[in-house]
């Protein structure tokens, strides 16, 4: 083969190689994501056994510690809709009521929904928003 | 707004055009040295990089990564590359 | 004071509009004034944001409450070292951090190239100027960091207890160094393009400020690692966050600039793909700084959402476009020269590590943007997790070192195939015992991940360790120097091969301690009351008693309140060390909250409690069950507020807690939550880091000039000989 085959032969392949990665990477990115879903949006659309990041705010008085399990509900951001979640693991410090959080769940018995551990990432407060939020707090 | 905000902000644009008016009220300078100045700067740089291959190959046999043979016929070529280089620098003087 | 701050940011506006101009006019004609005068503006351009800089940061030390964002982001509280640098904790502040820092770096380039590249400057001082331009527009008509509040408040809100840690004083201003100063590649890039001057000289400028952007944004993200390490209570350094990956992305794809452009450098070759770079990498730079600040993927860095949103996207999409158009139309500049020479080259190996960065750098993009992309294709916002980073990133990483390893002991150009024998014996030498060595140590076979980079890592250390030590003996078979002087003056006289040795041999270090500390990770949470004895990883842990601090943080934070633990660490009966974790309350920004909540009701952090040693870190953190202690709260709340008439509220409810509240805590613990994370070789990241920053600067630095024409003159003799015969 000459020089110039030889070159354009590898070029192909490297690119081929290329893009054989490049979709086995996208490819499976979308069947290893979990769905983002706001608690409404979770108890109608959820399924046993999948795994999603459930995104919404902390509600107030719905904090409970039972032994190492955290207790705590979830509700839409804009809404009174909440779901409950149990949750084992490192909580993030700026963890309280009132506050946005992303969790990882799947769904337990009936309503309630378990925790994949260590999964809560709490946002952390924009500081224009953090007056309104310590307000809400304290009442 | 007080007198020294006042004072202080004028202090700051005179500062500022001066600084960027200054070349204006120089003059003009010629352009054709630039185009002429970016060649021979362009192949002072090359000479450079060139140099730093010479040296760099030597290394590469110090440490044995090339074989004495293979040295020379490199060296040999990129002294040829170097003597290129010199030469259109003596061109554009 | 305000007022002049704005009108010097107004004024830097007004000077980034007439430099664009006056550059651009003058590039256009030929009139060195103008590129001058235009040159001129980017000193005057820093003069202005220093001014506007110094007001702000002083508005902060001064806690001037009248300024809203000092208000915001300070108080009288905060501890002073931590007033300067809240001004970057702000939106406002941060902008302006940036643009000054802009300013100055473009002062510095356009001083040091006032004699060189006369065709490419104006061009480039248009793209520099241009970037001011947006920043500072922002500052004076979106987000100003001047706007002054009619009733200044008694105190401020104070800066997040989170962020009060030394390195995140540095952490932004690094980080914000390494973007800027990436901006400055880019600029040269567009420059050339335009005025068809991507040659020898393009070359060296470029390199060099892409090798100090490069050193310093690897600086920043180090310390972002290590502040979340040391900080925050969760134990890790890396999350795969969307912020942490856009500040890698940038650094993965000028990474592989430094190495490709070198072989632009011998062969002239890759000119299409080197400029590519560059620009993706100074494209790259604002996405970082664009996905800060917005609000458009889930982080809990995230400003929240932001009225910068549209603007930025505005500015990274005309960025693109502009960069395609400009290769698109320059491509007949960016032919290759030539072409391998040969597979069994030092060219091919860059070649190779450059698709596999870039390949990194798409892993990661995909990653971070795959909540839009799936939220654009399926309709529902889908994100991936660390496993899956890991999943690709690892491989490749293994791949690098590897690379790396292999690289140094090619030739360039064409090498010698029956060295190869002799040069690789002793690396992989030390690569095959490594791993044999390991086959032994329990629970290191069942991760042959963590294996294979063990052994690689032996491999590259064998390369290094070669390198330096056949160099050394060349050297001192010419010179007959003694052994340390044959070294440095080896090192001093090769500072790019050298210096390159010791950036990989770093970064081989780092992701041993990566693996290893991943890998090997013993974490659990534990549920304890004093007296209680855990056993962790090899390690007895006992809670011996609790602690709380009023007043008098051991941190130097300004806490209020500090609930710890004392725990005593022994293995086999051998006490190994006494670690003080703790929980710190801060005072509270709201006035809704009864006189003793107030003392303690702001943001918590963790007092992390480490114990670093070269083989294991054994890190705590402590989360005390606050149920009880709120309620003893709420009892002195109603307590004091009924009692006490208002002015006396606050120091009788600091008396409370301190004389009654935490001595009671303290005698009637309640049981708290420990974290505890046994992990081993997380040193090494450290100290690995510090090598390969070490290596970066070697390589930086410049010769000096005597030494240089020494050099120079050597070859230029024997070189003149050749030129005589010729």
């Amino acid at each position: 083969m000459d020089p110039a085959r030889k070159r354009r032969f590898r070029l192909v392949a490297a690119l081929t190689a290329a893009l054989v990665l490049a979709g086995g990477l996208v490819y499976t990115s979308f069947s290893a994501g979990s769905p983002a879903k706001t608690p409404s949006e979770l108890l109608a659309s959820a399924e046993p056994g999948g795994s999603y990041k459930l995104t919404g705010k902390v509600v107030e008085g719905s904090i409970r510690h039972e032994g190492d399990t955290l207790l705590f509900s979830v509700r839409d951001r804009d809404g009174t809709t909440s779901v409950p979640v149990s949750y084992t693991g490192s909580v993030p410090d700026p963890f309280r009521e009132g506050r946005e959080i992303i969790v990882t769940v799947s769904r337990g018995a009936g309503d309630t929904f378990v925790a994949e551990k260590d999964s809560l990432v709490t946002k952390c407060p924009s500081k224009f928003e953090a007056e309104d939020d310590a307000a809400s707090d304290m009442s | 707004m007080d007198a020294l905000a006042l004072l202080a902000i004028f202090a700051l644009l005179l500062v500022v055009a001066w600084v960027v008016v200054t070349p204006l009220r120089r003059g003009a300078a010629s352009q054709a040295a630039a185009r002429e100045e970016a060649d021979r700067q362009d192949l002072e740089a090359a000479r450079d990089a060139k140099y730093r291959e010479i040296r760099d190959a030597e290394l590469d046999r110090e440490t044995g990564k090339l074989s004495e043979e293979d040295w020379r016929a490199l060296d040999r070529q990129l002294r040829a590359e170097a003597v290129e280089i010199l030469r259109r620098l003596d061109e554009l003087e | 004071m305000a007022t002049v701050g704005r009108a010097a940011l107004l004024i830097a506006l007004l000077i980034c509009a007439y430099g664009v101009i006056a550059a651009v006019y003058g590039a256009l004609t030929g009139r060195r004034e103008w590129v001058e005068s235009a040159r001129r503006s980017v000193y005057a351009l820093a003069i202005a944001l220093t001014v506007a800089f110094g007001i702000l940061e002083l508005a902060f030390l001064r806690s001037d409450f009248s300024f809203a964002v000092v208000a915001g982001h300070s108080s009288t509280s905060t501890p002073t070292f931590y007033k300067a640098s809240a001004m970057w904790s702000s939106q406002e502040g941060s902008l302006l951090l940036w643009v000054w820092l802009l300013s100055l770096w473009s002062s510095l380039v356009v001083f040091l190239t006032r004699r060189r590249m006369r065709e490419v400057v104006p061009w480039a001082t248009a793209v520099l100027l241009g970037y001011g331009a947006f920043f500072t527009a922002l500052l004076v008509f979106a987000v100003s960091p001047f706007d002054t509040l009619a009733q200044p408040p008694a105190d401020g809100a104070g800066l997040n207890p989170l962020l009060r840690h030394p390195a995140m004083m540095i952490h932004p201003p690094m980080l914000y160094s390494g973007y800027t100063l990436f901006a400055i590649p880019f600029a040269f890039a567009v420059g050339a393009l335009i005025a068809k001057r991507v040659d020898a000289e393009w070359i060296r400028s470029t390199r060099r400020f892409a090798l100090g952007a490069w050193l310093v944004l690897g600086i920043g993200i180090i310390l972002g690692a290590r502040w979340s390490y040391n900080e925050l209570g969760w134990g890790g350094y890396w999350a795969w966050d969307a912020v942490e990956n856009a500040s890698l992305m940038p650094w993965l794809t000028g990474t592989a600039f430094i190495h490709s452009v070198m072989i632009q450098e011998k062969r002239g070759m890759l000119k299409i793909w080197n400029v590519s770079l560059v620009l993706a990498t100074g494209i790259l730079c604002v996405l970082g700084t664009f996905l800060v600040r917005s609000g458009i993927l889930d982080s809990i860095h995230a400003f929240g959402a932001s009225t910068l949103g549209v603007p930025f996207v505005a500015l990274i999409a005309g960025m693109s476009l502009g960069s395609i158009a400009l290769v698109v139309w320059r491509r007949g500049l960016l032919r290759s020269e030539h072409r391998l020479d040969s597979l069994l080259s030092r060219e091919a190996v860059f070649l190779l590590n450059n698709l596999v960065l870039v390949a990194m750098c798409f892993v990661v993009f995909w990653g971070t943007f795959f909540p839009l992309i799936s939220e654009a294709v399926t309709g529902e916002e889908t994100s991936v997790g660390p496993p899956w980073f890991s999943r690709y990133t690892v491989p490749l990483a293994l791949i690098l070192v590897l690379l790396s390893g292999i690289g140094p002991l090619i030739a360039w150009r064409r090498a010698t195939a029956t060295n190869l024998r002799r040069t690789f014996a002793i690396p992989v030498a030390c690569g095959v015992v490594a791993f044999l060595a390991l086959l032994f140590v329990p629970g290191v076979p069942q991760k042959p991940l963590a294996l294979a980079m063990f052994a690689l890592g032996a491999f590259v250390a064998g390369t290094v360790g070669q390198e330096i030590w056949r160099g050394t003996r060349a050297r001192r078979a010419m010179t007959g120097e003694p052994l340390p002087l044959a070294v440095t003056s080896l090192v001093r006289r090769n500072r790019r091969r050298y210096g390159g040795y010791l950036v990989h041999l770093g970064i081989v270090v780092l992701f041993v301690g990566v693996a290893a500390s991943s890998t090997f990770q013993t974490a659990s949470d534990h549920r304890m009351s004093p007296g209680d004895t855990v056993r962790v990883d090899g390690y007895d842990v006992r809670y011996v008693r609790a602690t709380a601090e009023v007043g008098n943080d051991p941190s130097g934070t300004g806490a209020m309140l500090s609930l710890g633990a004392v725990l005593d660490v022994s293995k086999d009966g051998r006490h190994v060390t006494t670690l003080r974790p703790a929980r710190s309350f801060y005072p509270s920004n709201s006035t809704a909250s009864g006189p003793v909540e107030w003392l303690v009701a702001g943001e918590p952090t963790s007092e992390v409690a480490v114990r670093s040693g070269p083989l294991k870190d054994f890190w705590t953190a402590v989360n005390p069950d606050m149920t009880r202690f709120q309620e003893v709260i709420d009892q002195g709340d109603k307590a004091v507020a009924a009692d006490i008439p208002e002015m006396q509220q606050p120091m009788v409810a600091f008396r409370l807690l301190r004389d009654v509240i935490a001595p009671n805590y303290v005698e009637n613990p309640p049981p708290a939550m420990f974290r505890m994370i046994s992990s081993p070789l997380v040193a090494w990241i450290w100290i690995g880091s510090l090598i390969a920053i070490g290596g970066g600067l070697i390589a930086l630095w410049p010769a000096p000039d005597a030494a240089r024409r020494r050099a120079t003159a050597t070859l230029r003799a024997r070189v003149a000989q050749d030129l005589g015969r010729a």
